[in-house]
């Protein structure tokens, strides 16, 4: 019997992602956990695996689609055991999907009786209805369950329906959850207003003024943002413009750390490669504990400041795809062996954006490390709601004064930006001394961590 | 009259069918402020609904009703004599009824001061129209945008002209030129079985041939079984899985081969044979290939939600626009159409659209049937309530009838609702307001229904769901 695989629940949160590869077609035996679909969220991109042993006998979509969570992205007939057949690569794939239907497809063709949601399926068409969603009834037979001057009053105002949470008896819509909707939204576009109670996660887009036509000066080209670029951009818009940032400066002699780490590599195998980032993640693990408030979120609404009793310090990694920021958990309680090993394969499953959505969830404070390709010193962005976050620049020679001479020491520069409003400029000089204290003479971390 | 045989030059909004889509549309559009100029073979509006259809179907019908209940009233002590039959008044009466309405159509043409031309239109291009007024002048329309209303015609068996004098369609019986002594009706679904009973009442012997294994296809068992029980005393004969092999035209009749699941055949003698076997889309001769309008393989024009063709400053509604062919969703198109083409941002998205049934008992439901939520695997809830317990069925003298609710089971969302028995297309009228409310069954059981109507078994099929 046909079974239809959905997409299951891949993270907190996490509603929908944007189809990158279909690894299936129909007709191919597939195993239980194969993967079938590869899907980019917010936060990663997850494997969707097959839920049984058989055949595929229907896809529902095609690469660049974005499905809900529990829509039905294939239909399956369960049976036939394991298949010898070796899995068919993505590349192998085009799989045939409807063209407009990236929820549900209709079911069967309705009798008179009832307007047939796939007869109403908007044919292509060069309709001049800009924003009107065309689709009359979407998600196959559950429609949104809402009074006609309701449907009309979000159409007149541009909002999705489907979008908005009912609050009556069966979910049904008013007037109000349409209005509210809209007022969350607009409080979320403009930066501050309280999370929403009842609406989903919806994308913040950032006032932008209009663009000259470039094609003016020269040829241009137009690429759509990747899922990543645009969260980072959605992020960093909203970290810019409502966090008053400080960026403190300081430099760490790291002459006998480092002669330490490359004697340690000597012997170590390549999983357990130290690098600098896994002492700095721990050395910040300490300091966090010391400084509480570094380790805290802001919420303004309640008058609030949430201190964390867990350190988990984000890493963030360069990968093809643009910045990650995975997370490894409980720094402070991990020795630096350890975190070195998390953090190497960490890195590595990063780069091959093999993580799940939860890797990237949870950070207290963040550790970008630009050492690697060089600079002087940068100012990192908070990445909100964490309050602090520590850049690491390229360690260089320089003559140090001892009090009667200057000797060549290896000096690595950091810059901690902090949020100005939970943290003191003091407390920001303070902690980032601790640190560059700590690098300098280990033992700073048994005697005060 | 709101005739005009002078041809437009040029016309902002041009709508072609005068039918409920197409003068809908019209009037909509005109007090949305467009310049309209409307096109239609009649003299005034009102399409196949008002001339020979809906209306006229259900005036006959209505004759049918009062033999009918002056029948019945014997069984409570009323009886009335054996009723006669003024067909010529019955006529009159019935093209009375539609002189006014379409008369009343063709001075609002006047009031909301469309143009109106009487004739037909056929594409030149996607911004012009080729019409062929009624005098026979021929002229070039250019417009801004277009709504095409042209309609449907019933189907006719293959090798048989609508016109015969024995063998005709709905628009033949429809004149009611005689009450033919025996009637064959070829199709059982909603036309045919009205048809059939208004004859039947004026004193033909009526029997029905349906191919399928019951009555009105896609209609729950439930509610034909009750109209079935009827039909089966009023009519000579109900023959399903039944085919006509053959039709041969005599002078006193029409000589019928029927030919049976096994593939036995009889012949059989009637006076006359009414076929009902569907409608077609009226979109072969209008050019649509030239505008560059796309049609499915049934005919239909291709419109996406707001009911644009693939030509976007063109739309089509009605029954050419796709099933249901009914004209209550011909009025829905009419009005997004109309408004889209008035740059509003309307979209066609009914929750449910009526469908009924005017024979006696009526049939009516809307949103989704146990059916369709069976052929679905869509897990409901139904109520089913016969009538044969309920006050105001009892005074009317008729008990044959059944109330049935669908409901989601988790949400108690009202998914479907049926009626059959008398008056049920006047009672589906509150499902149709209840699904596009999203009421939920709790909804009805609050809401007081008046007592004693046959509302009421509304509110107490919503009542059954609640009981444990």
């Amino acid at each position: 019997m046909a079974q239809e695989i959905r997409v299951p629940e891949v993270s907190d949160g996490v509603t929908e992602g944007t189809v990158i590869s279909v690894a299936v077609a129909v007709g191919d035996k597939v195993e239980a956990d194969q993967t079938l679909l590869e899907m980019e969220t917010d936060k990663a991109v997850v494997a969707i695996p097959s839920p049984f042993d058989g055949t595929i006998t229907e896809i529902r979509v095609a690469e660049g689609d974005t499905v809900s969570v529990g829509a039905v992205i294939m239909t399956g007939e369960p049976g036939g055991g394991k298949v010898a057949a070796p899995a068919p690569t993505a590349a192998a794939v085009s799989a045939p999907a409807p063209a407009e239907t990236p929820a549900e497809p209709a079911p069967a063709p309705e009798p008179a009786s009832e307007p047939a949601p796939a007869a109403e399926a908007p044919a292509p068409s060069a309709a001049p209805a800009e924003d009107v969603d065309l689709t009359p009834v979407r998600e196959g037979e559950r429609v949104a369950p809402a009074a006609p001057s309701v449907r009309r009053l979000a159409r007149d105002l541009g909002v999705d329906i489907y979008q908005v949470q009912g609050t009556g008896p069966g979910g049904r819509i008013s007037e109000q959850d349409v209005r509210i909707f809209v007022r969350e939204t607009m409080q979320r576009i403009t930066g501050g207003g309280p999370a929403p109670a009842v609406t989903g996660e919806f994308p913040g887009l950032h006032a932008q003024r209009p663009l000259p036509d470039f094609s003016k000066w020269g040829g241009v080209t137009q690429e759509p943002l990747s899922k990543v670029r645009s969260i980072t951009a959605d992020a960093m818009s909203y970290a810019w413009s409502t966090i008053p940032m400080v960026t403190q400066y300081d430099k760490a002699d790291i002459t006998e750390l480092e002669a330490f780490r490359k004697e340690f590599n000597r012997k170590a195998d390549p999983a357990g490669k130290l690098t600098m980032t896994a002492i700095l993640v721990r050395i910040c693990g300490a300091a966090l504990r010391a400084f509480p408030q570094f380790n805290s979120s802001l919420d303004l609404a309640r008058k609030e400041l949430i201190l964390k009793d867990y350190v988990h310090i984000g890493v963030a990694v360069d990968t093809p795809g643009g910045l990650l920021v995975p997370v490894l958990r409980d720094a402070d309680r991990k020795g630096i062996e350890t975190l070195a090993v998390e953090l190497n394969e960490t890195a590595a499953k990063t780069r091959e954006r093999r993580m799940s959505p939860a890797d990237l969830e949870g950070g207290t404070f963040t550790i970008s490390n630009l050492g690697g390709i060089g600079g002087t010193a940068f100012t990192p962005i908070v990445y909100a709601p964490q309050v602090a976050i520590l850049g690491v620049s390229r360690a260089g020679m320089e003559p140090v004064w001892d009090g009667s001479q200057f000797n060549p020491r290896q000096v690595m520069p950091l810059s901690l930006t902090y949020d100005h409003r939970v943290i003191d400029g003091a407390d920001g000089a303070r902690f980032l001394r601790w640190i560059c204290q700590a690098i300098e003479k280990p033992i700073n971390l048994v005697m005060k961590g | 009259m709101s005739e005009n045989t002078a041809i437009p030059a040029k016309a902002q909004l041009v709508v072609i069918g005068a039918g409920p889509g197409g003068y809908a549309a019209a009037f909509k559009a005109a007090e949305l402020g467009l310049q309209v100029t409307v096109i239609d073979p009649e003299a005034n509006p009102g399409g196949v609904c008002l001339h020979r259809g809906c209306i006229p179907s259900k005036a006959l019908l209505h004759v049918a009703k009062l033999v009918s209940e002056a029948e019945d009233s014997a069984e409570i002590g009323v009886t009335f004599g054996k009723p006669k039959i003024d067909l010529d008044k019955v006529r009159d009466w019935k093209n009375e009824v539609i002189g006014k309405l379409t008369g009343g159509l063709g001075m609002k043409v006047q009031h909301k001061k469309l143009t109106y031309v009487r004739g037909m239109a056929e594409f030149k291009d996607a911004n012009t129209l080729s019409v062929t007024a009624a005098d026979g002048t021929v002229g070039s329309m250019a417009f801004e945008q277009a709504i095409v209303a042209t309609g449907s015609r019933p189907i006719m068996l293959p090798g048989f002209e609508p016109g015969s004098e024995r063998i005709y369609d709905s628009t033949g019986a429809l004149d009611l030129v005689d009450v033919p002594a025996s009637l064959l009706v070829v199709g059982g679904g909603y036309i045919g079985l009205e048809l059939g009973s208004a004859y039947q009442a004026m004193g033909s012997k009526v029997s029905v041939v349906e191919m399928t294994n019951g009555l009105l296809p896609g209609c729950d068992r439930d509610l034909v079984s009750v109209l079935k029980r009827r039909l089966d005393k009023k009519f000579d004969a109900i023959m399903l899985n039944t085919k006509v092999a053959g039709l041969k035209e005599l002078k006193t009749g029409v000589q019928v081969t029927l030919e049976d699941k096994k593939g036995e055949q009889t012949k059989q003698k009637f006076a006359k044979v009414l076929v009902a076997i569907g409608r077609r889309p009226n979109t072969e001769d209008l050019g649509l290939d030239k505008a560059g309008i796309e049609v499915d393989e049934k005919g239909f024009v291709k419109v996406d939600g707001q009911r644009r063709t693939t030509v976007a400053n063109i739309f089509a509604i009605g029954d050419i626009a796709g099933e249901p062919m009914l004209a209550h969703k011909a009025y829905g198109e009419a009005a997004v159409a109309a408004e889209a083409a008035a740059g509003r941002k309307a979209v066609y998205d009914p929750r449910a659209i009526p469908a009924v049934v005017f024979t006696d008992p009526e049939i009516a439901w809307c949103g989704i049937t146990e059916t369709e939520a069976r052929a679905a695997k869509r897990k409901v809830k139904t109520a089913k309530l016969p009538w044969r317990g309920v006050g105001r069925t009892l005074t009317l003298g008729r008990d044959d009838g059944i109330t049935k609710l669908i409901v989601d089971p988790e949400t108690e969302a009202v998914l479907g609702v049926a009626v059959a028995g008398p008056g049920a297309g006047e009672l589906i009228a509150e499902g149709v307001l209840a699904m596009e409310m999203a009421a939920v069954a709790s909804d009805l059981r609050g809401t007081i229904h008046p007592h004693p109507t046959l509302s009421e078994t509304i509110f107490e099929a919503a009542e059954m769901l609640f009981k444990p």
